[in-house]
């Protein structure tokens, strides 16, 4: 091997001579860049999984769910201080939304600079779902700041925002036309990215292959589906009175 | 066959396009798309305009110089390259647009012409092998498995015609890519450049300017010779394991 590509570079002098970091290559290739997409997706992903599991103990009641929430902050503990865990999550989470959004902006304009000239004869193409990444990415990223300010600091929350009263202040968002309207529409925008982000992560990561093709298809919808059921129920919940 | 043929024409790479206005009629359903240009062509040159001018070469499917987008599919509606389009793919009197190949990193050269010496440098970035030169090695000398051979001669099929970057909506040559990097990374005599080949033949793919790859699947749709998504899946696989090898 070392012979055999000293060789090759004395002939042909390929970029060996000079290869940056992996990191830098990661960062500067359009295969690494999607690497780190695929990463960070997954990431949110395995959380939005937890997230949703979460919120389904509202049927349980207000007690269960407010000492779930409470829980959330005592995890971990005494290894660790109290919120430790979840700030540790919540960095996590921040660098994974960073990171995905920075990389699909810079792949996006990447790609638009691709292709200047639209053809004139226009087709319709690929999946709904394929399509809408890049719109859905967008509402989705609004969607976690409206989410942020209205149920964990309070800030654009209607009913009075009470602390370490969860239960209320959900019922509080769904009790409103818009709070249900907006979730609705991001959760719908999720389960689309989702579908089509978990396959796509699956190919960027190489480990996606004919034979398995249809399984990981399969579990794109299933999870997709399965989110957005989920997560769909509670306000769904809140306006039928199930959750009162 | 009487049809209403909307051509792309530029005079140059500067100059600015647009779509004309044809109307060919004694076409018969045996011609190919390409002969049914030449007679159109036949008819411009008769009444002292300029022909349109478009890419071709072997006509037999093979060579991948032909480059039209046809009612918006590259190669048009049939699975194969355009050369190998049959006017009996259409109804007499349909109106049938062609445009060139739309791609940053193809540039316009003229009319339905464009420049896809992006591809040769992506080639030149990685896609050889290093073989020893004198006498031929027979033939049976290196053993390779039988799925191994196969999976190389799927990808060898590739003509580079660039089909792939025309349908894809980021004009990204993951596919292109994938084909001649899988070609010879599945082979032992693609084995000693196995690492830097996918690396660069990909860093030079994002510097010729061709977008990236968002799975939309468009390009596999329009290969003619049948290249893989899952293509893709491999070379990633491949890159992947070449930048964590590279540097040991």
């Amino acid at each position: 091997m070392p012979l055999a590509s000293s060789v090759v570079s004395m002939a042909l002098a390929t970029r060996a001579d000079r290869r940056p970091s992996m990191t830098r290559t990661l960062w500067d290739s359009s295969v690494g860049k999607k690497t780190i997409m695929a990463v960070s997706g997954l990431i949110m992903l395995g959380y939005l999984a937890v997230h949703m599991l979460g919120n389904l103990k509202i049927f349980f009641g207000s007690d269960e769910f407010n000492h779930y929430a409470h829980w959330l902050r005592t995890l971990g503990e005494p290894f660790l201080h109290y919120e430790w865990a979840l700030w540790i999550v919540r960095v996590v989470l921040v660098a994974a939304v960073v990171l995905h959004a920075v990389s699909a902006y810079q792949l996006s304009r990447r790609d638009l600079r691709a292709r200047p000239t639209a053809y004139v004869h226009k087709k319709a193409r690929s999946s709904y779902a394929t399509r809408t990444m890049r719109y859905g990415g967008i509402i989705l990223a609004l969607f976690i700041v409206w989410h942020i300010l209205d149920l964990t600091t309070g800030t654009v929350h209607t009913g009075g925002f009470q602390s370490g009263h969860p239960y209320q202040n959900v019922l509080d968002t769904f009790s409103t036309w818009y709070g249900n309207v907006i979730y609705i529409v991001a959760v719908l925008a999720l389960g689309l990215h989702v579908q089509h982000g978990f396959w796509s992560a699956a190919q960027t990561l190489g480990v996606g292959s004919a034979t398995r093709d249809r399984v990981l298809k399969t579990l794109a919808n299933v999870l997709a589906v399965v989110l957005t059921a989920g997560f769909v129920s509670v306000p769904v919940a809140v306006m039928t009175g199930v959750v009162s | 066959m009487k049809l209403t043929l909307r051509v792309w024409r530029q005079q140059n790479a500067e100059a600015p396009g647009a779509m004309a206005t044809y109307e060919v009629d004694g076409i018969s359903q045996d011609m190919s798309f390409l002969e049914m240009l030449d007679t159109l062509n036949e008819e411009l040159i008769l009444s002292g305009d300029e022909p349109v001018a478009f890419d071709h070469d072997c006509r037999e499917g093979i060579c991948g110089a032909c480059s039209l987008v046809i009612n918006g599919d590259a190669h048009g509606p049939e699975r194969t390259t355009t050369c190998q389009l049959h006017m009996r793919s259409f109804e007499d009197g349909d109106t049938i647009d062609v445009e060139p190949w739309r791609a940053s990193a193809f540039p316009v050269v003229k009319d339905l012409v464009v420049d896809r010496s992006s591809f040769d440098r992506i080639i030149q970035a990685g896609g050889y092998i290093s073989a020893p030169t004198g006498t031929a090695p027979d033939a049976h000398a290196t053993p390779v498995p039988k799925p191994d051979a196969d999976s190389a001669f799927e990808h060898a099929e590739c003509i580079g015609c660039g089909a792939c970057v025309a349908a894809c909506p980021n004009g990204s040559a993951m596919l292109f890519t994938s084909a001649k990097v899988n070609h010879l990374n599945v082979l032992p005599q693609g084995a000693p450049e196995r690492e830097t080949r996918v690396l660069d033949m990909v860093a030079t793919m994002d510097d010729e300017g061709f977008g990236g790859c968002t799975l939309t699947g468009e390009c596999a749709t329009a290969c003619p010779k049948g290249i893989p998504l899952p293509s893709i899946t491999a070379m990633n696989k491949e890159w992947l394991r070449a930048n964590r090898k590279v540097r040991r």
